[in-house]
């Protein structure tokens, strides 16, 4: 059979149902043959689109996601999301065309290095040169983007390659000697860990999107619950723990709580789970924990002792890690009245700090009451994905996510214009579940063009636009750092994005009085279809509280 | 720590941070690498993106022609060595990495040297020449060119013995390494 008809029969080895992409002249024969292979097919209006798409899915799945691509530019418009799975540890695999053999290296029609370009961004990458190669290829890259570490790995299949005839044989294993991940954790340093966290007197448990990952989150609940620790979350890790126990403190970092900051900052033990102390939890590094003894328990041994020295390294898959710790830890019958002065210090901070707001006193929307508004409506029974802004990160401060899988937003990269696409992703692999995007009115204007994927093929994604008329976050830090002088950050009032979303075939609303946003909120999550809210809100709030970049945890402000 | 009545499992002031110091001293590392496309650019890529510096590095084929070795030194008082081997397994294409311990090595570099010596001056290179167990490889009336293998240092050494007598152009391979006795390295 031609190699693209083998792909195809590889896709389904691997359990894939639906793919993301978009055709062009270099992958014509993969587009062929998907017009017999019965995998879905979600043909998106722009690569990047695309591309955030299989992030969504897979994110909100725990399956690998696909996207598809033609060569040139095709491909580079995929670099983004290549970049954005890279920093998030998304597992999906990108199978770009490339031009035939005979014009590689010439600077042929729509020719890129896409190997060279993405390098630097993959987990791995494979540039088919014999057609005999591609089947292993694809396993492999399933293989590879799935298990250890998850990332991004990219297939470049040059045309001609991809249309020759091969003799296809199932490959039933792969084999990879340069890799081989630690999955299980070394049982003295988790015994070490256990005594470790029953000798603390002001323990925190700080755990992020490596657990959601290894699909860990009931066994990180059963390590909170073993005892009466405290734990917080990254923005990665949300739902990995449910938000409304009185053992989260919430969030940490930049927009965290300044429970969650504060615990850090005076605990004597941080239990670190599949996160990597990036800088925007950690603020001022030598300033972060400054009292506290590490575990880190992490996949990824190249994290361990990267940004903050580790005293007990536990490298492995964090499920099966946190369960033998949980037992471990039993097993040592601490007491856990130790924690009380512990908890009596938590709860002060809690009192005198909640996270608040001034609601307005008429009926403007204020953004953070748009968020609130969301989860009544909604009960809290969705999935939440988010774009970048201030927006995102009332999301993240204000609805309490219980489970994991349910917070979808763009964490390490921070790319604006993920959301949509990604909603589109989630709803098409949870169709059990509501979708809601949560966007700015900046983001979502860098991938509207997937309200018409959504019209087209009735992906029903309920779009909340947080309409304040600025790159809120831009101007907040201009507000904040630079003497207010707002430069480039107003977005004007166009487009009306009511009419819009209506001339791409969804429904279109507008909420201005909040005393009836709940209600209208619950009305467009009960419209059949996509729709889209555009929210009018505050213009000039502000995220708080805050630790300004390069200051320690404990000098927040607001 | 240790209040009265509370049983001490494991004192926490008594722990320590895993390495991440710096060792002070130069490491070669010898990296069993895939023979796949982009291997050295991926290596190259990966040293240039987190910041770390080369001081030599070298590839050539092993016995086996679908692996090949890369040898490469770097200065461990500028790295943390342990970040560097770890992000370097990171790479699916290599298979294996050896920090290779200096006592337990034998480490060599071929140096050539054009020199623009005549008459006498031609007489002392060679005389330098020997002692350092170099060879001419090539002369013309106003040039001498010979070549000298060794450790680094060693060539470094040979280097400024000759330097003054008007080094036209000089080039190194970079150093390949293998362990002392039977064992692979
Ligand atoms: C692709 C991209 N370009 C620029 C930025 C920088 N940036 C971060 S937040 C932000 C403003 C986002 O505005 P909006 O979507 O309206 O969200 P808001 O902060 O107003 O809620 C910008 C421009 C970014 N994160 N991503
Ligand atoms: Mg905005």
């Amino acid at each position: 059979m031609r190699a693209v008809d083998a792909v195809m029969e590889c896709l389904k080895a691997e359990g894939v149902e639906v793919v993301f992409g978009y055709p062009g002249g270099a992958n014509l024969p993969t587009y062929d043959a998907f017009v017999d292979a019965g995998i879905r097919h979600v043909l998106v209006r722009h690569e990047q689109g695309g591309g955030h798409a299989a992030e969504g899915y897979a994110r909100a799945t725990g399956k690998v996601g696909v996207c598809l691509a033609t060569s040139g530019p095709g491909a580079t418009n995929l670099v983004t999301s290549i970049t954005n799975a890279m920093m998030d540890s998304t597992p999906v695999v990108y199978l770009t065309g490339q031009v035939r053999t005979e014009l590689l290296g010439t600077d042929g029609f729509q020719e890129a290095d896409m190997l060279g370009i993405t390098m630097p961004v993959v987990k791995h990458s494979f540039l088919i040169q014999h057609p005999l190669e591609i089947p292993r290829a694809i396993h492999e890259a399933f293989h590879i983007a799935r298990t250890g570490r998850p990332g991004p790995v990219v297939v470049d299949m040059p045309q001609d390659l991809s249309r020759a005839e091969i003799p296809y044989e199932p490959v039933m294993d792969v084999h990879l000697p340069g890799y081989q991940p630690t999955t299980e954790g070394n049982q003295k340093q988790i015994r070490q860990a256990a005594k470790a966290l029953a000798s603390a007197r002001r323990p925190v448990v700080y755990a992020g999107g490596g657990v959601v990952n290894a699909n860990a989150a009931e066994e990180l609940t059963a390590l909170v619950r073993a005892d009466r620790f405290p734990v917080t979350l990254t923005l990665m890790g949300l739902g990995a723990y449910p938000a409304p126990d009185p053992q989260f403190l919430g969030m940490l970092g930049m927009h965290g709580t300044r429970a969650a900051n504060y615990a850090i900052d005076e605990a004597d033990l941080v239990c670190c789970v599949g996160a990597r102390f990036d800088d925007r939890v950690t603020g001022k590094l030598d300033e972060f924990a400054p009292r506290a003894k590490f575990i880190h328990i992490d996949v990824d041994p190249a994290e361990i002792s990267k940004n903050v020295p580790a005293h007990i390294p536990i490298v492995g898959d964090a499920k099966q890690i946190l369960a033998k710790l949980v037992a471990e830890y039993r097993a040592l019958k601490a007491d856990s009245s130790r924690l009380e002065e512990w908890w009596q210090r938590i709860d002060q901070w809690r009192e005198r700090h909640p996270l608040a707001y001034a609601d307005s006193s008429d009926s403007e929307i204020k953004p953070q009451y748009m968020i609130e508004a969301l989860h009544e409506a909604t009960g809290g029974d969705c999935v939440v994905t988010s774009d970048v802004g201030q927006h995102q990160m009332w999301v993240a401060q204000y609805f309490p996510f219980t489970n994991p899988r349910e917070w979808v937003n763009s964490g390490g990269l921070g790319t604006m214009g993920f959301g949509l696409p990604a909603a589109v992703g989630a709803a098409v692999g949870r169709p059990d579940k509501t979708v809601v995007c949560v966007t700015g009115d900046g983001s979502v204007q860098m991938n509207i063009q997937e309200l018409a994927t959504c019209a087209t093929d009735g992906i029903p994604v309920k779009v909340l636009i947080m309409n304040n008329g600025y790159l809120g976050m831009v101007r907040q830090w201009q507000e904040l750092f630079w003497d207010r002088r707002y430069s480039q950050v107003g977005m004007g009032t166009w487009p009306d994005f009511a009419k819009l979303a209506e001339a791409y075939g969804c429904t279109g609303m507008r909420c201005e009085d909040k005393t009836t946003l709940v209600e209208d909120i619950r009305r467009a999550l009960e419209t059949p279809g996509p729709v889209v809210v555009d929210v009018r809100v505050t213009q000039e709030e502000n995220v708080y509280p805050m630790i300004a970049p390069g200051a320690p945890a404990r000098d927040m402000v607001g | 720590m240790g209040e009265p009545g509370t049983k001490e499992l494991l004192s926490l002031e008594d722990l320590e941070a895993t390495s991440r110091h710096r060792t002070g001293r130069k490491h070669t590392l010898s990296i069993l690498v895939e023979n796949k496309p982009g291997v050295l650019t991926r290596i190259a890529g990966l040293f240039a993106r987190r910041g770390f510096n080369l001081d030599t590095l070298t590839v050539g084929p092993t016995d086996d022609e679908r692996i090949s070795r890369i040898t490469l030194t770097l200065d461990g008082a500028l790295h943390p060595i342990d970040q560097v081997t770890k992000q370097l397994h990171k790479l699916v294409n290599v298979l294996k990495i050896r920090d290779l311990e200096p006592s337990e090595t034998v480490a060599r570099e071929l140096a050539m040297f054009k020199l623009a010596a005549d008459g006498t001056a031609r007489a002392e290179v060679m005389q330098i020449c020997e002692i350092f167990r170099g060879k001419v490889v090539d002369v013309t009336k106003k040039s001498i060119t010979v070549e000298v293998t060794g450790t680094t240092d060693k060539i470094a050494a040979f280097e400024r013995m000759v330097r003054p007598f008007g080094l036209v152009e000089m080039m190194r391979t970079g150093e390949i390494a293998i362990s002392r006795g039977r064992g692979e390295t």
